[in-house]
């Protein structure tokens, strides 16, 4: 099967500036992939206490935060501070529309956006550890945009 | 987890050899006329012992090379059952009017006898039906359990006679075996010879595997392991089971691959957000920073003369393929279509990238020349990516997966080939699902 005659498709360009505490800003151009497609529900979200959910979810492709991410770190700022003997482990996620090794890098680049919020709030740097999964381990097994969006994450966990 | 390489001694080497064959198979368009083929029993010297005339290796050699001849769908091999002339008359002097009249064009002949105790002589000559004229003989010396490593030869050897590239099917595939649900995936390293036999498996599963790629020797893996929850590249070798950290750095490092002269790895390194590329020398460990941008740079690949690499990048903001020489200098964007492009890898014959693209939400594996043009799509699919390149450089294996439904099940990723004509693409059965498969070389060298 050969695909030499794609259909063109009028690509709407937009460039984004991040800003916020990323370490890794750059003016960034979106073609085909949604930009606002971040997760906002509830289902597979859990609580590091009372009121503190334990994660955060991303737009297709991209680590900056969305608002609801801040209000949701913010909170675990807050925790982590009442709680300084506490240490946690940011995991980062990506959904599995994506080639594996991209993936890999880009759910690094997630946990590392979750890690600089929480640092540039308060929280010690010695006290978080990130690891990114890539797409390897989806909190939501179904193949749909819900899923997708629910697996687009990162999850901070208590280690002690 | 030892991995016998087995020796194998050509003593003679083509008994005769014509050099102008007037069959010949045409490998650089879609093959839709399969060269019709028959692959005669061989001839099992009546003065073998029992315990080799119960291996039936008379019929199970020439079975082989049939499978791999018709998987490569260049060859259309003639049922056994039509065929007039007795293995051992056939093999002595064929008498083509009677391969003629059962269509055959190109015919193979074989004789199996004994060189001293437990070794084994294989003999296959190769045959011109139309021009009744032998095309090559040659014999192998062997062990009887290694019958699989010689019909592998003999088919590689009918192939380059006849296509006039080498073959690819003395070679292996690894790849990660998946088991357990979406959620819970059990991961292995797993080898198997290039037409599915002969699984073994290479890691317990006990920690999450990636990515799998072979040094040009064959004998080292270098892949990703989250050993310790530490996601990190490792070497293995696969004949003493010795496993190796590629060093100890910050971050994670991810995306191996050897150097063509099996020196170096280069992988990406993820610190603080930003994936560059790097090198690391296998022997000295000394390590050298390739790219330095805030954007992901990964899954780098060098061309076959190793002075240049493809490699992923999002830096123009969003994926997309580029080159640079192998030292660093000279970056440039050589993928400008529409969608996202990932996982280039250089052919072996140096002309060509094999790439993953993402576009509309369909996965497609294609090709391009090394500086961009000529973009080719061989199969479009919901899901697949990884494309490795056989040894010749003709076919591609890489993993596709089917959706998932609500509650998670379906979805498993398996093998598939396709030849770079984009026909011929083949379902290779793994006894689990499987993913990230990379084709070593040709074992017997170049």
């Amino acid at each position: 099967m050969l695909f030499n005659n794609l259909s063109k498709v009028t690509l709407a360009l937009v460039v984004t500036l991040f800003l916020g505490a990323c370490a890794t800003q750059q003016a960034t151009t979106t073609t085909t992939t949604k930009s606002d497609d971040a997760y906002t529900g509830t289902e597979t979200v859990k609580f590091l206490a009372d009121g503190v959910p334990d994660r955060v979810f991303f737009s297709t492709n991209k680590s900056d935060l969305t608002s609801a991410a801040t209000t949701t770190l913010a909170k675990q700022a807050s925790y982590l501070k009442a709680n300084p003997t506490l240490n946690i482990v940011l995991e980062g996620h990506a959904d599995e529309r994506g080639t594996r090794e991209y993936n890999l890098a880009l759910g690094e680049r997630r946990a590392i956006a979750a890690k600089n919020y929480l640092t540039s709030n308060g929280v010690a740097a010695n006290r978080i550890k990130v690891i990114s999964y890539g797409k390897e381990k989806p909190a939501n097994p179904a193949s749909n945009v819900l899923a997708w969006s629910q697996n687009r994450r990162t999850v901070t966990i208590k280690t002690n | 987890m030892k991995y016998k390489i087995f020796t194998i001694f050509i003593l003679f080497f083509i008994l005769t050899s014509k050099s102008f064959a007037l069959v010949s198979v045409d490998i650089t368009r879609g093959n839709l006329d399969p060269l019709p083929t028959a692959i005669s029993d061989f001839y099992l010297d009546p003065k073998l012992g029992d315990n080799i005339k119960k291996l039936q290796l008379e019929s199970k050699i020439p079975e082989l090379i049939q499978n791999n001849l018709s998987r490569s769908g260049l060859f259309f091999a003639l049922e056994k059952k039509s065929f007039i002339q007795r293995p051992e008359p056939a093999h002595n002097k064929p008498r083509f009017e009677d391969w003629i009249f059962i269509k055959t064009q190109v015919l193979v002949t074989g004789k199996i006898s004994l060189e001293k105790e437990d070794r084994l002589r294989v003999e296959f000559k190769l045959w011109d039906v139309v021009s009744a004229t032998e095309l090559s003989a040659l014999a192998f010396y062997t062990t009887p359990d290694n019958w699989r490593r010689v019909s592998h030869m003999i088919s590689d050897k009918i192939y380059e006679r006849l296509t006039g590239e080498k073959g690819y099917f003395d070679s292996r595939i690894i790849y990660v075996s998946e088991t357990g649900t979406k959620v819970d995936k059990k991961k292995r390293l797993a080898v198997m010879d290039q037409d599915g036999y002969g699984v073994k498996y290479l890691t317990l599963g006990n920690e999450l595997v990636l990515t799998p790629r072979f040094s040009p020797t064959s004998q080292h893996v270098t892949y990703m392991s989250y050993f310790r929850n530490l996601p990190r590249v490792y070497l293995l070798n696969i004949e003493t089971g010795i496993q190796d950290l590629v060093g100890d750095f910050p971050g994670m490092t991810f995306a191996p691959r050897f150097s063509p002269d099996g020196k170096k790895i280069i992988m990406s390194f993820a610190q603080e957000g930003n994936s560059d590329i790097y090198t690391m020398d296998i022997k000295t460990r000394v390590v050298e920073k390739l790219t330095d941008h805030p954007s992901i740079d990964t899954s780098p690949s060098y061309s076959p003369d190793g002075s240049y690499i493809t490699f992923n990048s999002d830096r123009s903001g969003f994926q997309q393929i580029y080159t640079m020489k192998s030292d660093g200098t000279n970056i440039k964007r050589i993928s400008f279509g529409e969608g996202l492009y990932g996982t280039p890898v250089w052919s072996p014959r140096g002309d060509l990238i094999a790439f993953t693209k993402l576009y509309r939400n369909k996965f497609y594996i294609g090709v391009m020349r090394s500086d961009g043009s000529g973009e080719r799509l061989l199969t479009e699919n919901y899901y697949q990516e990884a494309p490795s390149w056989a040894p010749n450089g003709r076919v591609l294996i890489f993993y596709r997966e089917t959706p998932s439904d609500s509650s998670g099940r379906g979805g498993g990723a398996k093998l598939w080939s396709i030849d770079l004509t984009g026909y011929n693409e083949r379902l290779i059965l793994t006894p689990t699902d499987a993913s990230d498969p990379s084709w070593s070389g040709l074992l017997s060298g170049k």
